[in-house]
Order: structure tokens, then C-alpha cells, then sequence
């Protein structure tokens, strides 16, 4: 059997499956990863893209199928033996140990010189900007600093893939905002492969250069933000992120997808579709129109720019610039 | 002058909130319940004559008696041994059976199993373990009590770590592996450090309850070992004394101080 | 060509290891000190006794139609008749108790907490004996009731029935508390306000709606109580005087008096069976009312 992979991909998970009882977590999963790719993980929960990122780490074992790195095989590695971090969800900081010696911890794992670990752990708690909290206890901390120190405390190790676990779930919305483009900038700056699990699209499309969209343990699409979003690969993927309108498609097993932003209103009569005007809300740089249409069982939105001339009750017609054919079921 | 109303009609809404209006008689009659027979146990210890009921004058004479009482030494220097040995042993397996269980199994029967001694009431134990001593030829002895204590008293260790660990993160060890610990280092530097009030607080519980153990000492001491609590069982059946009152006094003194040392250890694992 | 996971069998050894490491030795001295034991005691049920204490292995079920006997009857129906008394008084001083430690600010609940445990963790025989100095016809009950001409001559409480469920209940107290106080204290105070808002006045509000939720506590507490106060031996004698014989004392006596082992072993294990039930019965409870707090 060949362990060989092609030149510049990291990781590769091959045909990944693993269940508990009847719920199949992983149900034949394969994936590429680019060195230094900034890839996200995406999906509902329950879609197994935590017991992906759980087998990467080493603390799911798949029942079949393999993970390489680097062509080298991961599931014969316990976790300690693996060139990966992981930054946990809750963080996982040791409450006992200061922020210095929590980030301090895996290097010392690695038996290397006190020297060395002492100007590692400063250098890295200068790259997140923390070296005045070194001596701090975890509590003492606010929940972004929480997340710095989980962040160094993985990067530190130089692991050859950072995996992410819902980094910014705990976060408040303007904190989140702001680790966003800092998780991206330390991710250039380290040149560290980064896998970042979420169930927020907005999170995965804003940072991720790829995603795999995962759901009930199959990846149903693995492209860039743009294409997931452009061109979905079938139903689920088309509603799951972004807005969508969906029409009838040519065939039994298809539907015709239109983004909000690529329909327009126009007067009764000269549109593809016509209906009722039902709301509009307004979002500061853009409006919403709902309109009513007689043969569509949930009503058409509209993307306006600026403030909506669409009043309620009246009749409009309705065109659109783009429409992509999606399928119907699950890959 | 009108900030000064203001004060004391806060101060009285506050009280109003905190009160506890007939809620105080029940609380008050309850601790008289409790404590009343201690204190007159206590007050009665410091009598200067020789009757456990009538006062006689203020006296330490029977603290001077007890700490003659060679025999009553003997018991104490026993059981301090069998509450050491059984709490080293309880100590150490209801740990790790304590970390066992929670990190490495889902399976309710085990927890139940873990936790059996602490639940079969002491008679049955007592009576099993006498049988038990019998059938396999084991002289009864102050190791037999040991055994028992420690028996036991993993369950109780198991019980206080098991909670500990419960509100504890496990990701917290997953983290430690991730960054390249082992198993052992990740039981050394992660799981001892946040469990080990509870560890301390586990271990004093089964040294107190060793202690104060009598029906599984009763029924698995040989004849020739006598524990505290046997002693004592001897001395209150064949009558009251102001020595037993001494003794009482001393032995809440000491329950006193490990359930606060206890009680304080608890409250850290809380705050941490 | 779907691989194999490889890494398998290396790494399931290397994670069989850990549970056996940290489960293996707690679970083998149970198995010894614990499994062996209350084994022994089942299968001594069926066997016949020895001469001098000790059992002779031979089929027998008559221990278990000696149970029947009429002396013993009487001693099953005193015992539980004393064990659920003091049950029932210990609920009644227990749950007041327990609700007004519940409403005490929280650094007063812990002081209190901890004042309820410590008479429990005081010797059990310290404890028993305390109330021979209180109950005693020279003691201090009766120096103040006669102090306060409530009766005219001293006269003996103690060998009495009610000293036992006094000592059964001073003895198990904290047990019956603990349970009620961790039962209420999870209550959440806006349940009660909804139904004060409701229209529910103070009566309707407790036993629509505390004492259901409470339910739970209020069966393990009397559990605690009352499965202890039926083993109990100490209690019947030093404070009853040996008049009030409990299921303890037969079981007691059948092992080291009587040398009757396997009618011993009949005794303790119906207790068993008893606790058994007793803790189902309190799953079902628990069941029940945390089902219908969900919904």
C-alpha cells in the first residue's frame, strides 16, 4: 500500500468512517489539505465534523480508513506522539499554572533546554500580545485573553497543523470580529496549516481560503467561500449558507437557486415571477422584500441597496441576473 | 437627616429580604436538638465529683484520669494505626478507581459497584467479612479491621473525587496529551493537581470515619484487640462515668477541627 | 480501496492499559473484600448451621420458614414500627430545618451545613451515650422538669421505646437533612413566585409545588434514615436496655451469641432486599418528578 501523497498536500483523510450505536459520526469521509491552507470545517451540529477534527488529534479512532500527514500514517500515533495541536473549545487552560507555564507545558513535554523554552514562551506571548500577562493565572483573564493564551500555548509547539475547535463560539460579538482577522494575520505570520471547525458560515466564509461542508458524515462539497456560494453543489449546501430562493428545477431532482442579491423587482407583469409585496426590512446598507408568490411555498426575498421603494400589498414582478441548478438530495 | 431615613428604611427592606420569620424556630430547636447532649456531655466532663449527672465543683481531675487510663491508650494508639493504614490504602485505590471511572468508562454498573460499600449497611458488611475472615482462615486481628476500614472507606474517597472530577473540564487532559504528555504525566500535572483538595478532603473523611467505626470493628477484631470504639462500647455498658464525659469532650474537639480543616479544603475546590 | 485503520490494534492495547491501571486494583480489593463477603452471606442462606458458629454446606430452606415464626414477627413488626417513628420525626424536625438553611444568606448556609454534620461525625457511641446522661432518672431532663414542677418525682425515660426512637433519631438526623437541603436549595425561587403570582396562597404553593419538587429528598432522607435505624443494634440496647429488640440485635446476636449464621445471614440479607427496593422505589421517584419539571 502506498503512503505517498501529492506534493504540497498535508493532510489526507481516506475514506474516514467511524459510528457510535446506530449514529454514523464519519460515514466514509476523504479530504486534501494544503500546506499552509487555512481550511474550515462546516456544518450543523451532529454533521461529524468534530469527530473529524477529534481523529485528526488522535482522541477519536476511526473504525476504518486512514489519516496521513505528510504521507506519514497519524492513526498509529497516540496524541502525544502526534505533530498536531489542538486549541479546545473551552480552552482548556491548566487553572493551577500561570499563563507562562500553561504555554510553557508542551515544550517542556518535549524535554528541550530551559533556555530554550523561556525565550520560545516569550516570543510567542509577544506575537499574540500578552507578554505583560505571563504571570497571570487563566482566571485572572478576559475571555479573549483566554484565547490568545490557548492559541500560544498550540503555536508555540510548532505543530505542523493547528486544528481549531470552534475558536470563537465563546467570544462576544466584537471580540469575535477582531479574532477574526487576528487569527488570519497570526496564520500568515506563522505559516501554521490551520483546520478551524464551525457551525457558523459567516465565520468559515470570512476566513477560510477552503471549506468542507459536512452533513450527516459525508462531505457534501469542498470548495473555495466564492464557489460554495456561487455554485453549490446541491440543496442543503445552497441553504445552509447564505439566503436562497428556490424554484422548481428542470427535473424531479433539481431546484433552481437565487441568490436575494441577484433579483430585482420590477413592475406587475414584465417579471419571470409575480406576486404580493408582504415586508420589507430595512439594514442600513441594504433592504429586504419579501414578496408572496402564489406558486412557492415560502416567500421570494429580494436584496435591495439602500432604502426599498416596495410597499406592502402592491403587485411587483420579479427577475433575476444569475440562477444556479442544485440538486436535490445529500451526497 | 433625610438620607438617614432613607438608610434605615434600606436597611429594613434588606432585612425583610434576608429574614427568615418563623423559619428561626425550627432552626433554633434543631440545634438545641444536636447540641444540647454535647454541651452537657462537655460540662459534665469538667465535674469535680465522681457522678456523670450531679455537679460538684469545677475540676480537671477526670482529663488526669483518662490520660492514666493505659488501657484506654492502648485503644487509641490501635486505632490511630488502623485509621492511618485503612486511609493510605483508601486513599490510593479510590483515586484511581475514582479517575478510572470517570475518564475511561460509561458504565453505570461499575459506579454502582464502586460506590456499594458505602451503601450496604454496616451490619451486613460486618457480618460478611467476619464470614468471609472465617472461611478463608485469616486470624481476626487489628489488620482484619484495617481491611474492612479501608474497604469502606475507598467508596467514601471514591464518592468526594468523583464529584470533583464531574465539575472538572476533561478537556483539560485531553489538552495535556495534545501538547505531548503521557498518561502518567497527565495524571501527574493535570488530574492530581485539580482534584487534590478533594483528595485531601476524601483521605480525612475515612481517617475520621475509621476513627469512629465501631459495628465492622465489633464484629472483625480478635479478642485481644480492643479499638476506641470498642473500648468506649465497654465502658458505656457497664456504667456512667465523668471519665467517658472527658473523653466525649476530646473526641468532638477532634471532629470539630477535621470537619472544619474539611469543610475549608471543600470550599477551595469550589473557588478554584 | 478502502484502507484499513492500522494504527488499531497498537493503539487500542495502548488505551486498554490506562482503565485497567486505574480501575484494576480498587476493583480487585472490592472483589475480595466486598463481592467475596456479601456472597458468602447469600449462600449461607441455603446452608445449615455449624455447631460452633460456621455453616455446614448442606441444602436447607428452613431458615428461610423460621422467619415466619411468630417471636420474630413481632420483632419485624417493632422494628419497623420504631424505624419509621423515627423516620417520620426526623422528616418533621428535617425539612423546617433544611428550608430555613436553604433561605439563610450563603456564607450562614455553609457555617450552618456544617454545624448540622458535625454532631454526625462525632462517635456514634459518644452520641448514644450522651442521651443516658440526659434520659437517666438522676439525669438533667429530670432535674429540669422537676426543677419546673412539671412533675412531681423523678422518674426513668430511658429503657423506654421513645428513648430508642429519640437515639435512632439524634443518630440519623444529618442524614435525613442533607438530602431535603440539597433537594430544596435547587428549587428555583421563581417556580414558587409564579404560583404565589398565580394566585396560589402560602399552603397551595408548598404542596403544589415544593413538596412535589422536594419529593425526591424527602425519600432519600427518609431512606437514610430508615434502613440504618433497622440494622441498628447499639441504639436498642444501651437506650432501650435491652427490652426493644430490633432486627440489629437478632441479626447480631444470631452471629455472635446464638452461633446461628445461616438465620443471620436470611436477616441481613432482607434488609438488603429492603434497601434494594427502597432505592428503586426512589429512582422512580426521582424519575417522575424530574420528568415533569421538563416538560
Amino acid at each position: 500500500m502506498t503512503q505517498s501523497t501529492t506534493p504540497g498536500v498535508l493532510l489526507e483523510v481516506r475514506e474516514a468512517s467511524r459510528s457510535f450505536g446506530h449514529v454514523r459520526a464519519l460515514d466514509s469521509v476523504s479530504l486534501t489539505i494544503a500546506e499552509n491552507e487555512f481550511f474550515a470545517l462546516l456544518g450543523p451540529s451532529g454533521c461529524g465534523k468534530t469527530t473529524l477534527l477529534r481523529s485528526i488529534a488522535g482522541f477519536e479512532h476511526p473504525d476504518s480508513g486512514a489519516i496521513l500527514l505528510g504521507g506519514r500514517d497519524l492513526l498509529a500515533l497516540p496524541p502525544n506522539k502526534r505533530p498536531v495541536n489542538l486549541m479546545f473549545q473551552s480552552y482548556a487552560l491548566f487553572p493551577h499554572l500561570s499563563v507562562a507555564s500553561n504555554v510553557a507545558y508542551g515544550l517542556k513535554r518535549e524535554k528541550l533546554p530551559k533556555a530554550e523554552v523561556t525565550q520560545r514562551v516569550a516570543e510567542v506571548l509577544d506575537t499574540v500580545g500578552l507578554q505583560t500577562m505571563a504571570d497571570r493565572r487563566p482566571a485572572q483573564l478576559s475571555g479573549g485573553q483566554r484565547q490568545r493564551v490557548a492559541l500560544a500555548r498550540a503555536i508555540v509547539k510548532r505543530p505542523r497543523l493547528l486544528l481549531l475547535d470552534e475558536p470563537l463560539s465563546a467570544l462576544d460579538r466584537k471580540v469575535r470580529a477582531e479574532m477574526q482577522l487576528e487569527l488570519k494575520r497570526l496564520q500568515h505570520e506563522v505559516g501554521i496549516t490551520f483546520v478551524v471547525v464551525t457551525h457558523d458560515q459567516e465565520e468559515a466564509m470570512s476566513m477560510a481560503d477552503r471549506i468542507a461542508v459536512l452533513a450527516e458524515g459525508r462531505v457534501q462539497q469542498v470548495a473555495s467561500p466564492l464557489e460554495l456560494y456561487r455554485h453549490p453543489a446541491n440543496l442543503f449546501v445552497a441553504d445552509f449558507i447564505g439566503t436562497s430562493n428556490l424554484l422548481a428545477g428542470p427535473s424531479d431532482r433539481e431546484r433552481l437557486m437565487v441568490r436575494p442579491e441577484d433579483a430585482r423587482l420590477v413592475t406587475p407583469g414584465e417579471g419571470t415571477l409575480s406576486g404580493t409585496v408582504l415586508d420589507t426590512q430595512f439594514q442600513g446598507g441594504t433592504s429586504t422584500v419579501a414578496v408572496e408568490v402564489s406558486t412557492l411555498a415560502k416567500p421570494f426575498l429580494v436584496c435591495e441597496p439602500g432604502a426599498t421603494a416596495a410597499v406592502r400589498g402592491t403587485e411587483v414582478g420579479l427577475v433575476w441576473d444569475h440562477s444556479v441548478v442544485v440538486g436535490e438530495g445529500l451526497a | 437627616m433625610p438620607s438617614r431615613t432613607a438608610g434605615r428604611a434600606a436597611g429594613r427592606a434588606a432585612g425583610r429580604r434576608t429574614g427568615l420569620g418563623w423559619l428561626w424556630l425550627p432552626l433554633g430547636l434543631c440545634a438545641l436538638f444536636l447540641y444540647l447532649p454535647i454541651l452537657v456531655l462537655v460540662a459534665m466532663s469538667f465535674n469535680g465529683g465522681g457522678s456523670a449527672y450531679r455537679w460538684d465543683g469545677f475540676s480537671f481531675r477526670w482529663y488526669a484520669e483518662l490520660a492514666r487510663d493505659s488501657d484506654l491508650i492502648e485503644a487509641v494508639v490501635t486505632s490511630l494505626g488502623i485509621a492511618t493504614g485503612a486511609t493510605a490504602i483508601a486513599t490510593v485505590l479510590g483515586t484511581l478507581l475514582a479517575v478510572g471511572l470517570a475518564r475511561h468508562t460509561r458504565s453505570k454498573m461499575l459506579e454502582a459497584a464502586a460506590m456499594a460499600p458505602a451503601i450496604l449497611p454496616d451490619l451486613v458488611l460486618a457480618i460478611g467479612l467476619l464470614a468471609f475472615f472465617y472461611m478463608a482462615g485469616i486470624p481476626k486481628s487489628a489488620l482484619t479491621i484495617l481491611l474492612a476500614h479501608a474497604a469502606f472507606g475507598t467508596a467514601f474517597v471514591v464518592a468526594v473525587v468523583r464529584a470533583r472530577l464531574a465539575g472538572s473540564d476533561a478537556a483539560l487532559e485531553e489538552a495535556s496529551r495534545d501538547l505531548g504528555a503521557g498518561g502518567f504525566s497527565t495524571f501527574v500535572l493535570v488530574t492530581l493537581p485539580s482534584i487534590a483538595p478533594a483528595v485531601v478532603a476524601g483521605a480525612l473523611l475515612v481517617f475520621t470515619l475509621s476513627l469512629d467505626e465501631f459495628v465492622i470493628a465489633y464484629f472483625t477484631a480478635g479478642p485481644t484487640t480492643e479499638t476506641l470504639p470498642i473500648t468506649v462500647y465497654a465502658m458505656v455498658r457497664t456504667g456512667v462515668t465523668p471519665e467517658i464525659n472527658a473523653l466525649a469532650t476530646v473526641l468532638v474537639l477532634i471532629s470539630v477541627t477535621v470537619v472544619v480543616v474539611a469543610a475549608r479544603a471543600v470550599r477551595r475546590t469550589e473557588k478554584s | 480501496m478502502p484502507t484499513r485503520s492500522h494504527g488499531g490494534l497498537g493503539a487500542r492495547l495502548r488505551r486498554g492499559v490506562e482503565p485497567a491501571v486505574l480501575l484494576g486494583p480498587g476493583l480487585l480489593f472490592y472483589a475480595v473484600l466486598v463481592g467475596v463477603p456479601v456472597g458468602l452471606v447469600t449462600g449461607y442462606m441455603f446452608a445449615r448451621r455449624g455447631r460452633f458458629g460456621g455453616v455446614e454446606w448442606e441444602l436447607s430452606l428452613d431458615n428461610f420458614s423460621r422467619v415466619t415464626d411468630s417471636v420474630y414477627l413481632e420483632v419485624f413488626r417493632e422494628s419497623l414500627g420504631l424505624a419509621l417513628v423515627a423516620t417520620v420525626i426526623s422528616l418533621a424536625i428535617g425539612y423546617p430545618t433544611a428550608y430555613a438553611i436553604a433561605k439563610l444568606p450563603p456564607r450562614w448556609r455553609t457555617v450552618a451545613l456544617v454545624l448540622v454534620v458535625v454532631p454526625f461525625w462525632t462517635n456514634f457511641l459518644i452520641r448514644v451515650y450522651a442521651w443516658i446522661v440526659l434520659l437517666n432518672s438522676q439525669g438533667v431532663l429530670n432535674d429540669v422538669l422537676v426543677g419546673l414542677g412539671v412533675v412531681d418525682e423523678r422518674f426513668t425515660l430511658l429503657y423506654t421505646p421513645g428513648a430508642v426512637v429519640v437515639g435512632l433519631v439524634y443518630s440519623y438526623l444529618p442524614l435525613m437533612i442533607l438530602p431535603l437541603y440539597a433537594a430544596i436549595e435547587k428549587i428555583d425561587d421563581e417556580l414558587l413566585e409564579a404560583s404565589t403570582d398565580l394566585g396560589a396562597g402560602r399552603v397551595r404553593t408548598f404542596l403544589g409545588v415544593q413538596l412535589p419538587l422536594t419529593l425526591p429528598g424527602v425519600v432519600t432522607g427518609s431512606i437514610l434514615v430508615f434502613v440504618p435505624s433497622l440494622g441498628n443494634f447499639v441504639v436498642p440496647e444501651l437506650l432501650g436496655g435491652g427490652k426493644t429488640v430490633m432486627v440489629g440485635n437478632l441479626i447480631r446476636d444470631q452471629f455472635l451469641k446464638a452461633q446461628d449464621w445461616p438465620f443471620g445471614s436470611v436477616l441481613a440479607m432482607m434488609v438488603v432486599v429492603l434497601l434494594v427496593l427502597l432505592f428503586l422505589g426512589q429512582a422512580w421517584v426521582t424519575r417522575r418528578v424530574e420528568g415533569g419539571a421538563r416538560a
